[in-house]
């Protein structure tokens, strides 16, 4: 699941601000979906106890980014227990029997090295950049927790405060954010996705240190991991870390990860958000769509190029007709994200300017739909953007991380390294039909959610002002 | 003791002892011509190039009543130039799959390129397209206009914003620090056109501009660039002077709105990059509220009480003012807790100072992290510019760790006694309370 939608971000990340912001940067990265680049080059093996191993060199500084990725993720949570997956994730940091709650980080840090983690519906990752001559070190911690992790009531309790306040933080101040959270619960009539993966609040509120532990220990262990290292080293360095490291750990039964399909939509649904601190309102409409998992994967590639014609940047058609020459709206995009395990969505989203309506953002995106659904596409703007998506295949190698994001996502939901390998040419084979009619199944509007977050009317100016006396000397 | 422990410490034990100031793996050339000088990493990792730049002056020379010119200016030069208008420019952009964008802050205005190397020479003609010919046609005003109208109005929803936009008023009365560098809807309203092709000849010359050139590029390429950016910019431009400033302090302020959680934003004065005490600054900034190591405000206020998900404080250093900024978001009813808290630590810093064990933490993250920062040709390209921008000198990146390394727990408690001052914070709240 990428960041390139507000519905499903991954959310996690323990530290501060700062760190907050470190992986915000990340976001564009992870953005064209997995796919980015037949050109990481990886190499990769698996342990005895089933821990799969991906190498991605890359010389440029000497340093190692070192991710472990768990195939488990909120989609997997048991009913009535959202936000546990994001919620160990957290945990992870109190500490092992060998390293005490905060040593994990101290170490890391002391180091040199920048550690974080996230969590999305499918997958839980958590990631040390480093010196590549620490590499041992990290790996030691990381295979130290993935077994032996212990938790207080205290510690577990205090967690959920912090997380409570990541939700008041990332949600509950964002009006945007709660109609988001409303919208996937309509659009996904079955699918685990319909819930948050920060999870409700009386949900968070409610999680045991027992649910945790029995989360975690059904589903941390080397079968159901997958360790990423790019960056200044080789497969054959990597190799006899990772089997004395990550191999002594002792494999544990397969778990079994259902997965949960859709009924038909059939129907067309709205839902509307009034908020008083709504100013800038906004439109959207989220169409059922399959994934690069649970459909065919042509199909998927066809719909990113889709959503790049259609509305990534200021050619985009969306772009060209709602935004551009007095129209309607200040912006307008089309969002579609192929990395997910179950069914994934096709986003399209516009905010008017002062004055306008949203049913005329409506009609507008409805004739642009309609246009592209009867075959009014040109070839030459499709090949436009195909030649843009395969360019950041490129730019993705002029990182240290991206390769590692994009390999980890797929292998997490299930995709083969060679779907992000051989992404570029599943991009330039698509063709115009194939677009034409990616549109026709997928934009149907009868089967379609509709958002609609209006601007609230405002009576007198918000921001009510006390100075109180404290400490103030001019 | 289990062998995994023993193993561990070892390991630790080891990697402690070894730990040098890591030198990045960075060999910067000058190349200079027709009066203009870049910084280039020729590294052909990636068949890609990254070009950053930027020209001193930002949103602090915006006229009085003209507040977000600067903002509104920076995002129109790529919106047409030369014979090319909106669309086509943009639609050039798009076939080549160049990235290209403007930004700016108080002090500066900044471009960003990044192209793949074979369309080097496209890439180059439109960035100075942008830089010498913007057109700044009355469709694209109107729609940037209106973009950054809407963008102020979803900022009017965040108390994060707001409490700091707050902070910045209170804290540089009468100064242009203190007006927003995004304008407001009544001063973005007033931009004209005249105001855009002003603002272009006063700021964008020769010699206000720094550049730097990372990537599958060598330095013949990049002395063409300069040699035709020299033909296409004036010598020198006319930016008024900008006065130092002294940030004052201000009583804690509370801004009412609705909000389930509460912004807290806090600062006091600071020091100017070119203090000699600004690296101890650094030095002790990681272990109040520094990213990477359990800061001591991280621990106070969420480790030990799960006040809020988040809490860190940074050096800011303008080129007239300084500051440390810090902020936080907690729960309405306790933001109360929050603040004493905060204000404790400030107190037990300026009071007690660092220990030997924290400022040696502080060193071993700050040095062994460096080399994180080389890992991409943007990233690297735009910690040169930073570089220039602060006079720190072309072989400031070798000088870095050591400058780091010779912090001496006199140097730190020097700074953290005397510099952090409780009585010198202000603080503004904007939350639901």
């Amino acid at each position: 699941m990428t960041a390139n939608s507000s519905h499903g971000a991954p959310v996690g990340l323990r530290a501060g601000y700062a760190l907050m912001f470190a992986v915000a940067l990340l976001w564009p990265l992870v953005r064209p979906p997995a796919a980015h680049a037949a050109v990481f080059s990886p190499e990769t093996f698996t342990l005895a106890n089933g821990l799969q191993v991906v190498v991605i060199p890359n010389r440029r500084a000497p340093v190692v980014s070192h991710m472990v990725w768990y195939k488990v993720g909120a989609a997997d949570e048991p009913a009535g227990q959202s936000g546990l997956a994001h919620l160990l994730e957290h945990l992870m940091f109190k500490g092992t029997p060998t390293v005490p709650d905060g040593a994990f980080s101290q170490q890391v840090a002391r180091n040199g090295g920048e550690d974080n983690a996230f969590t999305s519906y499918d997958y839980t990752a958590y990631f040390q950049n480093i010196a590549k001559d620490r590499l041992g070190l990290v790996m030691e911690l990381e295979a130290d927790r993935m077994r032996n992790l212990t938790l207080s009531d205290a510690q577990v309790a205090g967690e959920i405060n912090v997380v409570l306040e990541e939700r008041h933080q990332r949600v509950d101040n964002n009006p945007a954010a709660l109609l988001g959270e409303r919208t996937s619960a309509l659009l996904f009539l079955n699918s685990p996705y319909r819930r948050p993966v920060i999870g409700w609040e009386h949900e968070v509120r409610g999680l045991t240190r027992s649910q945790v532990l029995a989360f975690y220990r059904h589903w941390y262990q080397p079968g159901n991991a997958i360790v990423v290292v790019a960056g200044d080293v080789s497969v054959d360095e990597v190799r006899p870390l990772a089997e004395r490291i990550y191999g002594a750990i002792p494999a544990a039964a397969a778990a079994e990860r259902p997965l949960v399909e859709e009924p038909p939509p059939l129907a067309a649904r709205r839902v509307s958000l009034e908020d008083g601190r709504v100013t800038q309102a906004a439109w959207s409409r989220h169409y059922l769509a399959p994934s690069a998992r649970s459909g065919d994967g042509r199909q998927a590639a066809a719909l990113e190029v889709l959503a790049a014609v259609l509305g990534d940047g200021a050619t985009s058609r969306l772009y060209r007709s709602l935004v551009v020459d007095a129209g309607p709206a200040v912006s307008a995009a089309a969002m579609y994200d192929p990395t997910l395990r179950g069914p994934s969505r096709f986003t399209i989203s516009a905010s008017p300017r002062p004055g306008v309506a949203l049913s005329t953002i409506e009609a507008a995106v409805e004739a642009v739909v309609r246009a592209v659904r009867d075959g009014d596409l040109a070839a030459e703007d499709i090949e436009r953007a195909k030649k843009r998506l395969i360019a950041e295949a490129v730019y993705a190698r002029d990182s240290l991380s991206h390769g590692a994001h994009a390999l980890g996502e797929a292998l997490s939901i299930g995709l083969p390294i060679v779907s992000v390998e051989e992404w570029p040419q599943a991009i330039a084979a698509v063709s115009r039909d194939e677009v034409i009619a990616a549109a026709r199944t997928v934009l149907d509007d009868s089967h379609a959610v509709t958002a609609l977050l209006p601007a609230a009317k405002r009576t007198g100016g918000s921001g009510g002002e006390a100075a109180q006396a404290a400490g103030a000397e001019q | 003791m289990s062998g995994l422990m023993r193993r561990l410490s070892l390991l630790i034990a080891l990697l402690l002892i070894t730990t040098a100031p890591a030198a990045a793996a960075t060999d910067i050339q000058r190349v200079v011509s027709g009066g203009l000088e870049a910084w280039l990493v020729e590294d052909h990792a990636a068949p890609v190039i990254s070009v950053s730049l930027a020209f001193r002056g930002g949103a602090a020379l915006d006229p009085l009543g003209k507040e977000g010119l600067a903002q509104l200016a920076t995002t129109m030069l790529d919106e047409g130039a030369g014979d090319l208008d909106s669309h086509a420019f943009q639609r050039r952009l798009d076939e080549l799959a160049i990235e290209l964008g403007f930004e700016v802050d108080r002090d500066a205005l900044y471009g960003n390129l990044r192209t793949l190397a074979e369309n080097r020479d496209e890439a180059f003609a439109l960035l100075r397209l942008a830089l010498s010919r913007p057109r700044f046609d009355a469709e694209p005003m109107e729609r940037m206009r209106n973009q950054l109208q809407a963008r102020l109005r979803r900022a009017e929803e965040d108390p994060r914003t707001l409490a700091q936009r707050r902070l910045f008023a209170a804290l540089f009365p009468g100064h242009p620090y203190g007006r927003p560098v995004e304008g407001t809807h009544d001063s973005l309203a007033a931009v004209t056109t005249d105001d855009l092709h002003g603002f272009v000849a006063r700021h964008l010359s020769r010699d206000s501009l720094v550049l730097a050139v990372v990537g599958a590029i060598d330095a013949a390429a990049v002395k063409a660039l300069l040699d035709t950016l020299a033909r296409d910019l004036p010598a020198a431009g006319a930016r008024p002077a900008i006065a130092d400033v002294v940030p004052a302090v201000v009583p804690e302020t509370v801004v009412t709105m609705p909000a389930r959680q509460a912004a807290v934003v806090f600062a006091q004065p600071g020091l100017k990059r070119s203090d000699p005490d600004f690296i101890a600054l650094t030095v002790v900034n990681q272990v109040l509220g520094g990213s990477g190591l359990n800061a001591r405000l991280f621990e106070e206020v969420r480790e030990k009480r799960g006040l809020a998900y988040g809490i860190y404080t940074t050096p800011l250093a303008f080129d007239h003012s300084a500051l440390i900024l810090g902020a936080a978001g907690t729960a309405n009813e306790r933001v109360g807790e929050t603040v004493a808290v905060i204000r404790d630590e400030w107190r037990r810093l300026a009071r007690e100072g660092l220990t030997e064990a924290e400022l040696a933490d502080a060193k071993r993250y700050l040095t062994g992290s460096y080399p994180l920062r080389f890992t991409a040709s943007g990233s690297i390209a735009r910690m040169l510019i930073a570089i220039q921008l602060d006079h720190l000198g072309i072989d400031y990146i070798s000088r870095r760790n050591g400058l780091i390394e010779a912090v001496t727990l006199a140097d730190a408690n020097r700074v953290a006694t005397r510099l952090f001052d409780p009585e010198r914070l202000s603080v503004v709240i904007a939350g639901g309370l």
